[in-house]
């Protein structure tokens, strides 16, 4: 029964996608509102990213020192670790998590409301496809704007280390730098990027899905932004394991 | 002319359009009335593409929607206006963006002249000084007026209201009714209302189609319902103590002018 339910929701969604991909009645408007979620989904989310990378690096940067002081390893192991996790799991993985519970309960919020109001019929009743003309501009803005985020998250949760040194001298600040420059693999920093975009397309597309589909009133529309923000994080966590084995072999 | 042929709908187990027929004609305000359940939201949402039924035709002059095709469904849609029963205007425009949507999107005018014809619209509703406000700055009566205005930018062939009198006190009931009735004979539109409202039955009802449990209970104008002897129908529209006084008071007024005569 619960398999027969989830691979309904699966087909469901996978037509709710097909309907999303299509032409754009008008190029113009698909810009212009493209534009606008840029500005909604990404650039908002610029402060919180950039507090919560300052943190993680940070407290990353304080756990290190404790853990890693060993005379037989060397200082500068602490940047580096703090770097790898960094670069790792926490600028793709965990932020996006953490965007989830922001940027995924703000679509399904705001689609769920139309639809409750019956915004979505009025649009239909128009000859729009509601579909593409709601959720394709908020997937494609997310998505191209996802590395921007991750790149901010990555340069200020080094930063924090970087501050934490600075302030407490727990390990010498030139140590600290030399640490998170040594056996530097690029490669690192482009299967965050991958991982990201991934992640920033299950992140927009679930909780538009969630919020498209909400019968009933304000109850039920913050369900589905329950719904969305834990779906799409289990599938965040199941992508990653997958994602980080491909990328990283 | 719209004219709906035999349909008929199921949701899971339960029929609740049976074998229904109606014409509705232009330029007249063809109201839809029945008790909650009877099924005329259905009927409304079927006419309008929104419920696809399982037997049956409806045609738009002549030409039978369920046997379009998605594009030529979007290209009837665009003759098509429809009034919502919460207005449903979308938040994030202001009165001006909302009624230029529709402009925007199927359109091919310059901005300057969009502007012009939303403009012309909001006035046409009487609304004044409203155009950058936004909908949630609005009382439900302006809300409405709006979404008229929206509803009739693209000049459509076909326009559809769905309670449009729900929330609102009986003056505004009133202003929004003779509203929809200027505006379906100014541009001789086919207009279908879904209402609840006695007031709106017996003032702007040229065409009434009464649905009971599905089925096509009764068909006429406010004028005929004075006289009909289907018990269902008088039950529905003289329920209340003040309708029935209104009856009354119609048929006296009748009596009293033939004996003049």
């Amino acid at each position: 029964m619960i398999l027969r339910t989830a691979l309904q929701t699966f087909g469901d969604y996978c037509l709710f996608i097909w309907r999303v991909f299509s032409i754009p009645d008008k190029w113009k408007v698909f810009f212009k509102r493209y534009i606008d979620e840029i500005s909604k989904l990404g650039i908002d989310s610029i402060p919180l990213v950039v507090i919560i990378s300052i943190f993680i690096g940070a407290v990353c940067t304080i756990q290190m020192e404790l853990n890693v002081s060993s005379p037989l390893m060397p200082r500068y192991s602490v940047g580096l670790a703090t770097r790898e996790i960094i670069l790792l799991e926490f600028t793709s993985s965990i932020l996006c998590l953490i965007l989830a519970g922001k940027v995924g309960s703000n679509i399904a919020s705001e689609i769920g409301t139309m639809r409750v109001t019956e915004q979505i019929d009025a649009l239909e009743i128009m000859g729009i496809n509601s579909a593409n003309y709601l959720v394709l501009p908020k997937i494609a803005a997310f998505v191209s704007f996802i590395s921007v985020l991750v790149v901010f998250s990555m340069a200020t949760a080094l930063g924090g280390g970087y501050l934490v040194c600075v302030v407490t001298d727990i390990v010498p600040v030139s140590t600290y730098v030399y640490g998170i420059q040594t056996m530097f693999q690029e490669w690192y920093v482009w299967q965050a990027l991958i991982k990201s975009l991934f992640f920033a397309f299950v992140v927009s597309s679930v909780a538009s899905y969630f919020g498209y589909n909400v019968k009933g009133g304000a109850l039920e529309v913050g369900k589905a932004s329950t719904n969305a923000v834990v779906t799409s994080s289990i599938f965040i966590l199941l992508l990653d394991v997958i994602l980080t084995h491909v990328l990283l072999q | 002319m719209i004219e709906v042929k035999n349909i008929s709908k199921s949701f899971d187990d339960k029929q609740v359009l049976k074998n229904i027929s109606a014409k509705f004609y232009d330029g007249k305000t063809n109201l839809i009335i029945g008790l909650s359940g009877s099924g005329k939201t259905v009927l409304m949402k079927s006419i309008v593409g929104l419920v696809s039924p399982e037997e049956g035709e409806i045609l738009y002059d002549g030409r039978d929607i369920t046997k379009m095709d998605i594009k030529q469904m979007k290209e009837l849609r665009k003759e098509i206006g429809m009034l919502f029963q919460g207005s449903a205007l979308f938040d994030s425009e202001t009165v001006l963006g909302n009624v230029m949507f529709p402009l925007i999107m199927f359109s091919s005018m310059s901005n300057a002249e969009m502007k012009e014809r939303a403009e012309f619209c909001i006035e046409r509703v009487n609304l004044k000084d409203a155009n950058n406000k936004y909908p949630s700055e609005l009382s439900g009566g302006m809300q409405k007026r709006v979404a008229i205005a929206r509803a009739i930018a693209l000049n459509p062939k076909y326009l559809f209201c769905d309670e449009p009198n729900s929330g609102l006190d009986p003056k505004t009931s009133i202003l929004i009714d003779e509203l929809l009735s200027d505006i379906t004979h100014e541009y001789g539109i086919t207009t279908i209302i879904n209402t609840h409202d006695m007031n709106s039955v017996l003032g702007i009802g040229e065409n009434i189609l009464f649905v009971n449990k599905g089925e096509c209970g009764w068909v006429g104008t406010k004028d005929e319902i004075y006289d009909s002897d289907n018990d269902a129908l008088n039950n529905f529209v003289f329920a209340t103590r003040l309708f029935m006084q209104v009856k009354e008071m119609h048929n006296y007024n009748r009596i009293a002018g033939s004996k003049k005569q």
